[in-house]
Parts: structure tokens; sequence; C-alpha cells
């Protein structure tokens, strides 16, 4: 009974459980749902939401959020996709290191106005994510890059499908060893449990914390910009409103991943599982028939239940070993 | 003040607005669309500026919010009433929540007048169809059907926002002329919110759901794109076709690749050639909005009004292989 009642409180067993709750009452609507083939498609479909889940995750972590990451694809993506029409020669690398390249640099100037001018993040974000849109507006002057207008291997990459998997799957795949390589093993990974956890006692510890939240958003602003790609990519298109509303989409995939928005809590299987369970609702509501209107009260409740389980685990904390009346900054 | 001074004050005023350059003269319309950087909106734009130059004295004013909310479209209509503009001219993003900001227009002696998507009749001195909407229902529906080449097939509805006003009207129309296509079996309706994603997933849904789908009918240009990649991604092209209302510069690629063998969309240059002259023959009393009325329109002949104070253009044109290449340098 213990064992069991140990393994719920693990968000990751919890979460695994309400996956399958969840794919056992869409099978029993809809059964070819959960065909190994279709649920693969899922996971292709929930890759780049993953990913950018993860970044975000890092910044959760530190204890800072990061509003700007849709308007980082939208932005990126339609850079890359007028890159590619514009100049069909240069050669895919090149692109997807620009890709690379742009959102590292988006994603640098969030923290560096966190950083040196120490603005609250969701401020500084929730600024630079209308500048982001808005750049994409007066770069492409509103018009869209057209399927047609893109060349075939900037269109064929995601779409390979090497053992069995498309590449798209295999980056999400990716992604997540490498974030759970870099949470877990790497001293800036503990770096970011350290600033969100418990930000004074990082400092003692020798973290600088400013540049931990800096090198959080640079991660995953650079994430932002590969995504900005594959999104442009898969859906064939880039225009200003790509990816309208999705940072809130990474967001949740956190809070359902049981990453606390106060920082220091969360994991990387917690957030591929709430990345995963948004997936699994995304790609069932169309085949099971609920009506549209029903749709967003039910992700609308699902990340209110998540955020109260959330709280009800925070209250069993560790012991204090700096009070905050002593905070040094 | 002394009365030398008002005096002076007084003829300074007289004198400015008697000097004032010609310009200042002209009827001022502005042309408000749902949203900036939609390449159909920017094609009305070019016919507004053809109409503008065809009567000589009218400065076209092209604006809308960035978002497609009615929220930032009552800020818009706010600040072109500030600005003093004769005319509005407007597609509307909410068919009730810009009433009241259209009506303080009227009021300030502003001529209101919506096109493409309307207001509600309190809000507007008359509305502009791009077409009748039984005729673009049909149009759909026909496509469709010709598309299944006489065979009997499943048909569903990708469609925008499940609020969209002019979508909703599409739908029901299509709806009434289904008994006229027998071959035509109408087995869903669902909403892409107009988001490339959500659309995308919606048509695999489709494709999921029913095995005998041979046809989407998407009146929404971001839908009948996702739609048309999400079938070629299916590797179902030739078996589900994709028609609908779309943009030729964005549906050239799908054509070619044969997941939509035809698609209709009104012309818009001719579309916001037809709202600025019929704004302009209101302002200037040329042309009076009531039931019944008459207005001309320059190369596009005359609309006559109906009961609600409501016009249609023309019938949708259709595009397809052979001609949507020209087109599609055009929008």
């Amino acid at each position: 009974m213990n064992t069991i009642r140990s393994l719920l409180a693990r968000r990751e067993a919890l979460l695994v459980l309400a996956c399958l709750i969840l794919l056992v009452a869409i099978t029993a609507r809809f059964p070819a749902f959960s065909t190994p083939r279709n649920l693969a498609g899922v996971f292709n479909d929930t890759s780049i939401l993953i990913m950018m889940a993860l970044g975000q995750s890092a910044v959760i972590l530190t204890k800072s959020i990061d509003l700007s990451v849709a308007a980082n694809v939208a932005l990126t993506g339609m850079t890359v996709a007028m890159l590619n029409h514009l100049a069909p020669g240069l050669p895919l690398v090149v692109l997807i290191l620009v890709a690379l390249a742009m959102g590292m640099l988006l994603g640098a100037i969030n923290g560096f106005l966190v950083w040196w001018l120490d603005i609250p993040a969701i401020v500084v974000t929730l600024g630079t994510m209308t500048i982001f849109r808005g750049l994409a507006f007066v770069l492409s002057g509103g018009a869209w890059v057209n399927a047609h207008e893109m060349s075939r291997p900037f269109l064929e990459l995601p779409r390979t499908v090497l053992l069995g998997l498309p590449v798209l799957s295999w980056a999400g795949l990716l992604a997540i060893v490498l974030a759970a390589l870099l949470f877990t093993r790497t001293g800036l990974g503990r770096a970011f449990y350290a600033t969100g956890g418990n930000a004074v006692a990082a400092v003692y510890a020798g973290i600088d914390i400013g540049k931990t939240r800096f090198l959080a958003f640079v991660l995953s602003g650079t994430v932002a910009g590969l995504c900005g790609y594959l999104w442009v990519s898969r859906y064939a298109v880039a225009y200003v409103d790509v990816a309208s509303g999705f940072e809130l989409d990474t967001i949740a995939a956190c809070v359902i991943g049981g990453v606390s928005t106060i920082g220091g809590v969360g994991t990387v299987g917690g957030v591929v599982l709430g990345a995963l369970f948004l997936g699994i609702i995304k790609n069932a509501l169309p085949v099971i028939g609920i009506s549209p209107f029903w749709q967003m009260a039910i992700s609308g409740a699902i990340i209110i239940t998540a955020v109260v389980i959330n709280a009800r685990g925070e209250r069993v904390k560790g012991r204090i070993i700096l009070r905050r009346k002593e905070l040094p900054l | 003040m002394t009365l030398f001074k008002k005096l002076i004050v007084t003829t300074a005023a007289a004198v400015a607005l008697m000097a004032g350059p010609a310009s200042a003269d002209n009827v001022k319309i502005a042309l408000v669309v749902k949203t900036l950087g939609n390449g159909f909106f920017d094609a009305a734009h070019k016919g507004a500026q053809e109409a503008a130059k065809e009567l000589g004295d009218v400065d076209i004013i092209y604006t809308g919010p960035t978002t497609s909310t009615a929220e930032a479209q009552i800020d818009v209509v706010n600040s072109l009433i500030a600005q003093k503009v004769d005319a509005i001219a407007i597609s509307a993003n909410d068919k009730d929540a810009l009433v009241p900001a259209l009506k303080k227009a009227m009021q300030r002696g502003i001529t209101v007048i919506s096109w493409d998507s309307g207001v509600a009749p309190e809000g507007r001195l008359m509305h502009l169809n791009p077409s009748s909407n039984p005729l673009i229902g049909n149009m759909c529906v026909k496509l469709a059907s010709d598309g299944l080449g006489g065979e009997k097939g499943d048909v569903a509805i990708l469609s925008a926002a499940s609020t969209a006003t002019n979508q909703n009207i599409w739908i029901e129309e299509m709806k009434k002329v289904l008994p006229n296509y027998a071959n035509v079996n109408l087995v869903d309706t669902v909403y892409g919110d107009d988001l490339a994603d959500k659309s995308y997933r919606e048509t695999q849904g489709l494709i999921a759901k029913y095995p005998n789908l041979k046809a989407i009918i998407a009146p929404t240009s971001v839908g009948i794109v996702a739609a048309a990649q999400a079938v070629e991604d299916a590797g179902l092209v030739g078996k589900v076709n994709v028609t609908g209302l779309g943009l030729p510069s964005e549906m050239a690629g799908h054509v070619k690749a044969g997941s939509s063998k035809a698609f209709a969309i009104w012309n818009p240059i001719d579309l916001g050639y037809s709202a600025t002259y019929i704004a302009y023959e209101l302002k200037t009393g040329k042309a009076e909005a009531k039931p019944d009325g008459e207005i001309s329109i320059g190369r596009m002949g005359k609309i006559k009004l109906d009961a609600n104070n409501e016009a249609a253009m023309a019938d949708p044109f259709v595009y397809d292989a052979g001609n949507v290449d020209e087109f599609a340098k055009i929008f």
C-alpha cells in the first residue's frame, strides 16, 4: 500500500496513469486512435511542443517565464522561409544554423534585459513577444510565404522517415535526451534548480543567478528558433500569426508536468508527459467529436487541476536553511 | 480677448480654411480591414486605389488591426473618428461588437458602410456582400461535387472559428443546396479556428474518422491551405480533394501538387473598388442607402439593395490549374 502511495505521489507516475486513462477513454469512442501508427503520429505532432516546453521549463525552473517563445517561432520561421524563398540555392544546413543563431539571439535579448537591467521576466517577455511578432510583420510586409515558394529539401526534412520515425520525431527524442543530461548531469542544469529553488542559498553556493537566468533564456530561445524552422516546414506556410498563443501551450505543458511556477521544482520526464498529455487531447478532440465550445473549457479545467495538484505537492518543503529576510540581492 | 484679437483670429481661421490645399477637400475614405498583412485585403486596397484614381477627389486611408479581434478594430474606428474621415468602409471582425463605435461615427456625420464581413444594420448604412451567400454556398458544394466526377462520396466541411459570422452563413447555405447534389454526402463540420496547426489536426481527424472521405470543403484561406498540406502528407492526393475558398497565391502549390483540383474566391480587387465607389456615392449624396435603392459602382455596373440594405457584388470566381498561376501574381 505504501509503495503504491509513494508511487502515486510522484508526478510522472500520476501523469502516465492520466495519459493511459485518457487513451482508454478515447479508444472506447474511437478504436483506431490507439494503433501504434496513430500514436506515433501523435508523438510526431507533439514533438515541437515537447521541445519548446523543455526550453520553457529551464526558464521556469529559474523562477522566470518566457512569453516570447511563440513570437520567436513566428519571427525565426518567417526569416528562414523568406531566405529560402529569396535564395533557393542556400543549403538547408545554413538555414538551420540561421534559425538556431537567430533564436539564440532573441533569447539572449530577453536574458540580457532580465539579467543586467533586472526587469521582471514576465514584463520583458511580454514586451519582446509583441516586438518579435511585430518584426515578423515588418519583415514580411504581412505577406505569406507559401508551399510553392519553399524549396523541396526545406519542406522534406521534417517528413523524411529514418528507422520508422520522421526526422521531426527524432528531433523531439534528441531534445528529451539532451535536456535530461543537461538538467541532471551538468553544473548549469543544477544551477537552474538552485536559482529558482532558493536564490539566496544559490548565491552562497557560488552560483551567479543572473547569468544562470540569462543562459536559461538563451536555451529557450535557441530551441524556439529551431522550432521556427520545423513549424514553418511542417505546415508548409509562414505567416505573421504562426503559432499564435502557443507560448501558453508550452507553459501549460510545464505546469501539467509538475514544474512549479515559483521555480526550482520539475523534471524532464514530467514536462515530456505534460506535453504528451496535451498532445493526446489536441489530437483526440477532432476524432471523438466534442463540440468546439467545450474544447477550450476542457483544456482550461485540466490546467487548473494540475495547478491544484502542484500546490498540494509544494506544501511538503525541505528545511529552510536561509531565510528570505537575509536576501543580499 | 479684445475685439481686435478676435477679429484677427477669426480672419486667420477663415483664410486657413479657404486657402487650404486642394487635398483637404478630397473625400477621405477609410478602408478598415479585419487584419493587416492579409493578401486578400491588400488586394482590396489595390481596388480601392483604382476607384480613387477614377473618381479623382478621393483619398484612401487603408487601415486595420494587427490581430483579428473586434476590440482592436474598435480602437481603429475610434482613431478614425478622431481623424475626422468622411467615410468608413469596414470588414468587421464581429457583427455586433462594432455597432456602438460605428454608431458614434455616423452621429459625427461619417458615412459608414460594411463590406466582406458585415455589421448589424443599425451600425451601417449598407452592406456590400462580395457575392451572395447562396451563390457562395452553392459554388462550394458544386466544386466538391464536380471533383467527385459523378461518383458518390463523403464530404466534410473544415471551417474557421465556430463563431465566425460569414463562415457560418456559408455553411447554412451549403446545407440548403445539398439536395441538388445527390453525389455529395455531407458527414461532418469541424472548426480549425484559422490556425494552421489546429486546421491540420482537424483534417487528420476527418481522414481517420471517415475512410470513405472524398472531399473537404474549407471556406477559409488558412483552413484550405492546411487541409491541402495534411492531405499531401497523408499520401491521399487523388483520393481526397480539397476545395472551398482560398487565395490563388496561397493555393498555387497545392493545385500543382494535386491535392486541390479547383477552388473559388471573389475578386478582392473588385470588392475594394466597389466598396470605395459606394462610400463615395453615399457621401456625396449621389445615391441613397434605402431598400430597393440602386447604386452605380463604376466598371462593375450597378447593385440593388435588398430590404436589409444589403447588396451582392458578383459570382465567386473559380480558379484551377489553368488560371491559378496567372492570378497568383496578383493576390
